[in-house]
């Protein structure tokens, strides 16, 4: 069922790649074995969102895992590594592009334009609270489904891309934050919004998924990654109550 | 049909299952006759309706579907039976009845049931009723519906026999039985957060017991600190829990998650009392159960009467069973060719090994199309319901 010596993290982690030799080799195909699970959990990801109703366990279960699949490349340099060869263009909307890690080490020298994902974390951080740069930073924190429907081995023109990306990017959020139908706001209405708001919630839920349950998933989530946690769980400081009873007609 | 929930009622003496077609089955348990008085009662067809028809919501032009996702008995009054049923958006409940006497002799209209023509009424009659063969009638009693914007996925009945809580992915509702139009509403964060308060107020967990709620959490006040040398992409997917059960005496509560079953002590919410590896040897084949959707099957636990025994399901038709003083474990398994009437099953045996013995099944040949979700436990005696895909098996346990 697999080709030995991948995906460490997947399996029970006998695989020891302890070693320069050993790790140098297996590196590259534990990369590869991780963005195909990333590719895999977009394509899961958007198959969710064209159902009209999307099971929502599901559809935060596989965003949790993009997420983490990320959060690790940013970690373990991946993805500095290739911002070291970006022109510094800082823009917010560049989004990851999937044949970037799958790129032989020959194309990336050839100097082709990458968009750069050094400042990922940060720029998320302090978008976090922003409504206008939402979909920024769920841009980046998600790659680009249309992407994954081409060949991924075809050396795309990251600017091209961008428009592609973020269209398509949109349109699944989209969908997804429109789920919260607007029965639910009506009958949310007379609620105080400043306490509850079912809206953001909901949106921060499914097209930031480390805003909606910071805290909750705090022991589940990467050792490594505190950072970010740390700044949603201030965010929500004001949620601090998390069951609101509310009677309903 | 592909049966999508199975429950016993209080007694045990029926058991109703639900299926994709939003039909509901219940069976009822024959009682022991002098000529075979040694036999236990076996379960026969007491009922069949159709619960739920699928419908069409024109607002937000989506297709809900008429399968049964749980059937909850209500605790018996009289000779009718009641129960709620519910698909992804609407409950109801139903009353189940017999009816062995038919009244004849209408006043106003002829035995087929045609209003009589005025000038034909000559006389007044008392109707008088006649015996008739039995029969068994479902009758919807009451409708809940438009109460969820997700799906429904778990229901559980309160022990004052008049109020009940339904639950989706984001919210809780509070009915009164008699009471359609109007529902208490629990909005929660994220999936599901249940406060089982802290140890301050250990008072007001056991308020909580009665609701009986399976649900289906991503973080609970129950947790358990996560081991960091085993975290893997998976690790949140597969502690997802799929299933809550309540110990019928109250102190203990069992959660299923993909891989284990965990008894918790109310008491306790640091970490479990008891931990069951269900199918271990799955934990290296997370990628691909990932990619084949496996890794989102919900299974389904559940107790025995004396809460000394729990069980659950896994795939290629395997059931499982640990006694929990013993701590001894079974595989079982639920299939035409392991199971004659009558017959002793085998217990089955995984090889996690690279050498297989003889009768066992390698990790690779598990069928995992196979899969069982959904089982129940009768509440006094050792039987057991097991829902195979759309075949239902009754196993009871031998008496020398």
């Amino acid at each position: 069922m697999f080709v030995r010596g991948l995906k460490r993290k997947c399996f029970d982690g006998e695989e020891d790649i302890e070693g320069t030799l050993a790790g140098i080799k297996a590196i590259p195909s534990y990369n590869l074995q991780r963005q195909s699970l990333l590719d895999m959990s977009l394509v899961k990801l958007q198959l969710c969102h064209m159902l009209v109703e999307p099971n929502l366990c599901r559809s935060v279960l596989i965003a949790n895992t993009v997420r983490q699949i990320q959060e690790e490349m940013t970690q373990d340099g991946t993805w500095q590594m290739i911002n070291t060869q970006s022109t510094g263009q800082a823009s917010l909307d560049r989004l990851v592009s999937t044949d970037i890690l799958c790129r032989s080490s020959r194309d990336q020298a050839e100097g082709k334009h990458v968009p750069g994902y050094g400042t990922f974390s940060k720029d998320f951080e302090t978008d976090q609270a922003q409504d206008g740069s939402e979909t920024m930073s769920t841009a980046s924190s998600v790659q680009a489904p249309r992407n994954l429907q081409s060949n991924v081995w075809e050396m795309e023109n990251p600017q091209e891309n961008k428009g592609n990306f973020q269209k398509s990017l949109d349109q699944i959020f989209e969908t997804l934050e429109n789920k919260s139908p607007n029965s639910v706001e009506d009958l949310f209405s007379e609620v105080d919004n400043s306490y509850y708001d079912l809206d953001t919630m909901l949106t921060g839920m499914m097209s930031n998924t480390k805003m909606g349950h910071c805290d909750s998933l705090e022991t589940f989530s990467s050792p490594t990654n505190t950072a970010s946690n740390s700044n949603c769980k201030s965010d929500l400081n004001d949620l601090d109550h998390i069951v609101e009873i509310l009677v309903e007609s | 049909d592909i049966i999508s929930t199975v429950e016993f009622n209080y007694t045990g003496d029926l058991l109703a299952t639900g299926d994709k077609g939003g039909r509901v089955v219940i069976f009822q348990r024959e009682r022991e006759t002098k000529s075979r008085p040694l036999s236990r009662g076996e379960y026969d067809v007491y009922s069949t309706f159709q619960s739920h028809e699928p419908e069409f919501d024109y607002l937000k032009s989506l297709e809900i579907e008429e399968k049964i996702n749980k059937i909850r008995w209500l605790p018996q009054q009289n000779a009718a039976h009641f129960l709620l049923s519910t698909n992804d958006k609407t409950i109801k409940l139903w009353k189940i009845s017999k009816r062995d006497k038919r009244a004849e002799g209408y006043n106003l209209k002829d035995e087929d049931g045609r209003l009589r023509e005025p000038f034909r009424v000559t006389e007044l009659r008392v109707p008088t009723l006649k015996p008739m063969d039995l029969m068994v009638e479902a009758s919807p009693r009451r409708i809940f519906a438009n109460a969820h914007t997700y799906h429904i996925n778990s229901i559980s009945v309160n022990s004052d026999y008049a109020t009940y809580l339904s639950a989706d992915d984001l919210r809780i509702n509070l009915w009164h039985l008699e009471v359609t139009n109007r529902s208490f509403s629990i909005l929660l964060k994220l999936v599901i957060d249940v406060k089982f308060s802290n140890t301050e107020n250990v008072g007001s967990c056991k308020s909580w017991r009665w609701f009986h709620v399976e649900l289906c959490v991503l973080s609970a006040v129950f947790e358990e600190p996560e081991d960091p040398s085993s975290r893997s992409f998976f690790s949140e997917i597969i502690s997802s829990i799929s299933d809550v059960k309540f110990s019928h005496g109250g102190r203990y509560m069992m959660t299923r998650d993909y891989l284990s079953v965990k008894v918790w002590d109310l008491n306790m919410e640091k970490r479990p009392v008891e931990t069951y590896q269900v199918h271990e040897y799955l934990r290296s084949k997370l990628c691909s159960l990932y990619e084949n959707d496996c890794i989102f099957d919900k299974f389904e636990c559940c107790w025995n009467g004396e809460d000394s025994t729990i069980m659950t399901g896994s795939y290629n038709n395997f059931f499982r069973t640990f006694e929990r003083n013993t701590h001894r474990d079974t595989t079982l398994e639920a299939s035409r060719e392991s199971s004659k009437p009558r017959a002793i099953l085998k217990p089955r045996k995984v090889c996690t090994t690279g050498k297989r013995k003889k009768d066992e099944i390698t990790v690779d040949s598990l069928d995992f199309n196979k899969k069982i979700l959904h089982t129940a436990w009768h509440p006094t005696e050792n039987i057991i319901a097991v829902a195979a895909t759309n075949n239902l098996y009754l196993f009871q346990e031998k008496i020398n």
